[in-house]
């Protein structure tokens, strides 16, 4: 189709044509379609690569609508007069067109580049964001006084819909956009988007959507998500896919070093880096965790001979500095910036003209997104550098190249909407108006996420959110919500919503503590004040003592105190960090990619691919050992320094195989092999002992089918479900998310802590007494995909049944050599605290003997 | 009669008869206080078997309840957990005596809105021997038709037993109110387990509540009662004790 034969050409009216034709551009073939099809009032979700004009295509139709007469030209306060709705009054015109970002910072900078076409055009249209940051006054008028155009973020949205006005205010609403839909919908913040979207589709007759994206899997599934489901067959927005742009240039890094066995410091690489930044304009250096943006930056400084610009940026930094680095950004002060997926939203950065990732992809689609970062105009392609940091991570750059030439993607399937998140939604929609239980649940169920939710599930949340949904009815008279005559619920009492809107959001952060620097401390004198520096999770501190030093903000520190939520710190001596394990950000290893892996370890025909260090490695474990089949578990076994040791390859991601790590380990006990330990890496698992498995199974004593049966998952999974501190990390988010237990705040009094609530303890308490706790089932759907990766052990182990091959070994092989070479890095035998603690005793005891 | 001679509000004789120990799976762990060697129980509870008493401290019963009343709705269970705990010890153990050591109700309230199962397993487990409240910060003033007797402070033997530990050094005292619980790392990872705390003149006992928090044993508040790291904390495992000197243990 030639843009002439468009029939959006037409639509378009003249003002929008001339001002196209004085920045010099045409409008593109995507943008006017989506033009057309939102005049015919459809629903639209387009998708199209960064670089393509997306974000201007999402406004145009809202921008041209609004930019026509609606009522004769007069005076804006006359056009903006009181008119009924029934409940209350609105003005008219009113809110016209909503737009969703998942980052706040995306917002205001759409916003500021919206005034430029909205100036020169002369428009007639107010555009106004709405954030945590924005004044009360503004939020105020903003409610009285709508803009046309908000742009906002789903949190706030949520806090909109839950206030009485929410009719008044989104009763003219016409168009919700909602940006970066892809990243949106991955997580806890797009269910509560779905509901919030189902809501304003209820009270905004006439809205329609636009969605933005870029390339995914199944588009289907977020045409879906869009709109409103009614039962029977889904319903979905018009789909329009951009042209793509030309194809990326991604290759891998064919370092002339060696390559390391483990590892993820990429420290051989560092000169190859440090010259493709020289050779680049500007450069974004990805990297998967926090840890390793600080030691890269580190590194990089350190051979920095020409003091090129390098900075770095992640999600601890504290915002007035990731702020810093954005707008010298911007303005093309920096030469490369070393970052997290702290920089995978944002706007676009036109002269970046390479993106290095270092470390694992990954993902097919993550890595393509990433890539998409640089060079964002369409005939350009963008450039990409994969650096593996190990031998493992060259073959699975190698299957993201690979699918990279096909374009294929893997992003997740649609998410299961989350009943703690439900939770928090009933209550938001009793703070606003009281709702008759029938029809909230219609409504949720148009939500997509929900579209499947049980009567049964529904009333269970209505009860928690009520008295908490316990079996024992013992807090009726405590009730945060009550159903009136009217069989309408409406909120208690005033306070219940004004503690609704302190906790609202999906998004729990670990505890956070706040870092400073600090002198170094002579004396004991607490150190107070300091600059700050960021904001580390409190577990990452939880196991150091005073004089620990680490890498953070680029520098490395000595930790001095902790006092509250402050952790004190100063400028380390030392060139050598003691903690090194700071990770922060880990993405587990997509399915997809996985299975490419697999497949390229199988085929010793596509070895030819690979750099030459790897291909002899793959070598020589076939000729020791065996390399696994596509479908199969390779299984080695073979002693080592008073230890037998079992390695499995399943390829799974660490999460996964952690959870394998643990119930594998529960099991050699019962069988007496008395294991010691385990550690995972993304590939393979490693379990020792006292015991000896090859032993066991050549005497037909122990079978590998019996150990890798899937029933693992019954009594095993839920025995150490008790315990474990995963669970009860996944059980506090939906604890807060939920609204059980309030949210702390920087400030609160933290040292106090006989007078706080545990989570942990209201765990082991609801679990034994109401096991079908709502909460306790939210959990376990979050364990199913989160920390513990249910999910993924599940399908891994009903893969290989009956094909798992056993290779009883002399010695370790050239396969296993990574993951060997994680034990002592890595956390070990994860759960078994009282066995530390036993440990910790004997060293006290053996101190006193000697 | 070996009571003690301090100023208490309450006195009880030493049991004559005392000495025979039930019989019992696990290994004791004795804790020394004032030369009297005491078995201390994973679960949290104290016991003497010479007199055949077990101390409990913090029970906070009704906690769950007073933190509902400001609508954060903890499971209702916290009691009936408590209470099955304390039945488990006091079956362990069959003490002639209770002593309940204060902020046994999270608050005064507390015994007010105790179910009707819970005030009966209360009852039950009350029955057959001395029971004796003593009182806390939270719980000053209990009513009286929850069973048992009530004071401001015991002394026994050596042994005083109150509920706030006193800031001058105290010889055979054994209180509660400040929750201690004690950090190790090991391997790289931290391990937090309520704990007794002493170092062989005073014994700061875990919390018994199933919601009961906990204070850092390396909090000024507790460090400070003992001068120094000169004590040990026993760490409460899931079938024994560990006791790990308070130099090793890490502040928060």
């Amino acid at each position: 189709m030639t843009l002439l034969d468009n029939p959006g050409v037409g639509l378009l009216p003249e003002i929008f044509a001339r001002w196209f034709a004085s920045r010099g551009w045409t409008p593109r073939a995507h943008q006017l379609e989506l033009l057309a099809k939102a005049q015919a009032g459809r629903s639209i979700l387009l998708i199209a690569p960064t670089g393509g004009g997306k974000t201007l295509a999402g406004f145009l139709p809202s921008l041209v609508e609004l930019s026509a007469p609606v009522l004769p030209a007069t005076a804006t306060a006359e056009r903006r007069r009181l008119m009924s709705t029934g409940r209350g009054l609105r003005r008219d015109g009113g809110l016209h067109t909503l737009y969703i970002s998942p980052l706040k910072a995306l917002a205001v900078d759409i916003a500021r580049n919206l005034e430029t076409p909205i100036a020169e055009m002369g428009l007639p249209i107010r555009i106004e964001t709405r954030t945590g940051d924005t004044p009360v006054s503004k939020r105020q008028r903003q409610r009285r006084d709508p803009p046309e155009i908000l742009l906002t973020t789903p949190e706030q949205l949520a806090l909109l819909l839950a206030s009485a006005d929410a009719p008044y205010l989104f009763g003219s609403l016409k168009r919700v956009i909602l940006d970066e839909l892809h990243a949106l919908v991955l997580s806890k913040r797009g269910d509560l988007l779905s509901l919030d979207l189902a809501r304003l589709f209820r009270l905004a007759p006439s809205l329609t959507s636009v969605g933005l994206s870029a390339t995914v899997a199944v588009p289907q599934e977020l045409a879906r998500f869009m709109v409103p489901q009614r039962g029977g067959v889904a319903a979905r927005a018009d789909l329009i896919v951009a042209e793509a742009g030309a194809p990326p240039d991604v290759t891998m890094l064919d370092s002339r070093e060696r390559l390391p066995w483990a590892g993820h410091s990429a420290r051989h690489a560092l000169a190859e880096i440090y010259h493709l930044i020289m050779a680049h304009r500007t450069t974004l250096v990805f990297v998967n965790t926090r840890s390793q943006a600080e030691s890269i930056f580190q590194e990089l400084w350190h051979i920095n001979d020409d003091n090129l610009a390098i900075a770095l940026h992640h999600g601890s930094l504290d915002v007035a500095q990731r702020r810093k680095v954005e707008n010298a950004m911007t303005g093309g002060l920096l030469r490369a910036v070393v970052c997290t997926s702290s920089l995978d939203l944002g706007v676009d950065w036109g002269d970046v003209d390479l993106v290095i990732n270092v470390g694992a992809p990954k993902g097919a689609s993550r890595i393509l997104q990433r890539i998409g970062r640089a060079n964002h105009r369409m005939d350009e392609p963008s450039k990409g550098v994969l650096v593996p940091a190990n031998r493992f991570e060259v073959l699975e750059c190698r299957a993201a190249l690979d699918a990279i030439a096909e374009n294929a993607q893997d992003t997740p399937p649609l998410r299961i909407g989350a009943l703690d998140v439900l939770a928090q939604h009933v209550l938001g929609c009793a703070c606003g108006e009281p709702f008759l239980a029938c029809e909230l649940y219609d409504e949720v169920r148009t939500a997509a996420p929900y579209a499947g939710l049980a009567r049964a599930d529904f009333d269970a949340v209505v009860d928690f959110v009520a008295t908490g949904g316990y079996a024992l009815k013992a807090y009726d008279r405590f009730a945060r919500i009550r159903e009136g005559k009217d069989g309408r619920w409406r909120i208690a009492h005033p306070n219940v919503a004004q503690r609704y809107r302190l906790n609202v959001g999906t998004i729990v952060a670990a505890d956070m503590l706040k870092v400073r620097l600090v002198r170094s401390r002579a004396s004991k004198v607490i150190p107070r004040g300091g600059r700050l520096l960021g904001e580390v999770e409190e577990y990452f501190v939880e196991t150091m003592v005073p004089g620990d030093t680490f890498v953070f903000a680029g520098e490395i520190l000595k930790y001095e105190a902790l006092v509250e939520d402050q952790v004190y710190v100063s400028r380390a001596a030392s060139e050598d960090p003691k903690v090194p394990a700071y990770e922060g950000g880990k993405f587990p290893l997509s399915t997809y990619l996985a299975a490419r892996v697999r497949a390229i370890v199988s085929d010793p025909g596509s070895w030819r691919e690979l750099p030459a260090q790897v291909r002899e490695w793959l070598e020589i474990q076939q000729w020791r050992s065996q390399m696994p089949g596509p479908r199969e578990l390779l299984v080695e076994t073979f002693p080592r320094a008073n230890k037998h040791y079992l390695i499995c390859y399943p390829f799974e991601g660490r999460l996964a195989h952690q959870t394998l790590g643990m119930l594998l380990t529960r099991r050699l006990e019962r069988a007496r092999l008395r294991p010691l330990g385990f550690v995972a890496n993304e590939y393979a698992l490693a379990v020792w002992g006292l015991g000896d498995v090859a032993q066991r199974i050549a005497r037909s004593e122990l079978s590998l089918d019996a150990l890798f049966d899937e029933d693992m998952l019954g009594d095993d999974l839920e025995a150490w479900l008790a315990e474990s501190s995963l669970m009860k990390r996944t059980f506090r988010s939906c604890a807060i998310i939920a609204g059980l237990i309030e949210r702390r705040f920087p400030g609160q009094e933290k040292s106090r802590r006989q007078v706080t609530i545990s989570t942990d303890l209201v765990y082991d308490v609801l679990r034994s007494h109401q096991p079908d706790h709502v909460l306790l089932r939210a959990a376990r759907a979050d364990a199913a995909t989160g920390l513990l990766d249910v999910r993924r052990v599940s399908e891994m182990l009903s893969r290989i049944r009956g094909r798992i091959v056993h290779k009883a070994l002399d010695h370790v092989s050239p396969l296993a050599v990574p993951v060997m070479l994680e034990i002592g890095r890595e956390m070990v035998y994860g759960e078994a605290a009282d066995a530390l603690l036993a440990e910790a005793a004997d060293e006290l005891v053996k101190e006193a003997m000697q | 009669m070996r009571a003690g001679a301090s100023a208490a509000h309450s006195r009880v004789s030493a049991n004559p008869a005392a000495g025979s120990s039930p019989s019992r799976e696990r290994a004791d762990h004795a804790v020394v206080v004032a030369g009297l060697a005491l078995v201390a129980d994973p679960a949290g509870a104290l016991y003497w078997p010479d007199e055949k008493l077990l101390v409990v401290a913090d029970l906070h019963l009704e906690k769950g309840s007073a933190f509902a009343r400001r609508g954060v709705l903890l499971p209702p269970y916290d009691t009936a957990t408590t209470l099955a705990r304390l039945a488990g010890v006091i079956e362990r153990y069959t003490p002639r005596l209770v002593i309940a050591l204060g902020d046994s109700f999270h608050d005064g309230d507390g015994p007010v809105r105790m179910s009707a199962p819970d005030r009966a397993s209360l009852k039950a487990l009350q029955r057959g021997r001395d029971w004796l409240w003593i009182a806390g910060n939270h719980d000053p003033d209990l009513p009286t038709d929850i069973g048992g007797s009530f004071a401001e402070s015991l002394a026994v033997g050596p042994l005083t037993l109150r509920h706030e530990p006193s800031q001058s050094v105290s010889d055979g005292e054994v209180a509660g109110h400040l929750h201690p619980v004690a950090r190790i790392a090991q391997r790289g990872r931290a391990v937090s387990r309520r704990c007794f705390a002493g170092d062989g003149r005073r014994l700061l006992m875990p919390a018994f509540g199933a919601y009961a928090g906990g204070l850092n044993v390396r909090d000024r508040a507790i460090f400070g009662l003992f001068g120094a790291a000169a004590f040990v904390a026993h760490m409460l495992g899931a079938h024994r004790l560990y006791a790990i000197a308070a130099q090793r243990c890490l502040p928060d």
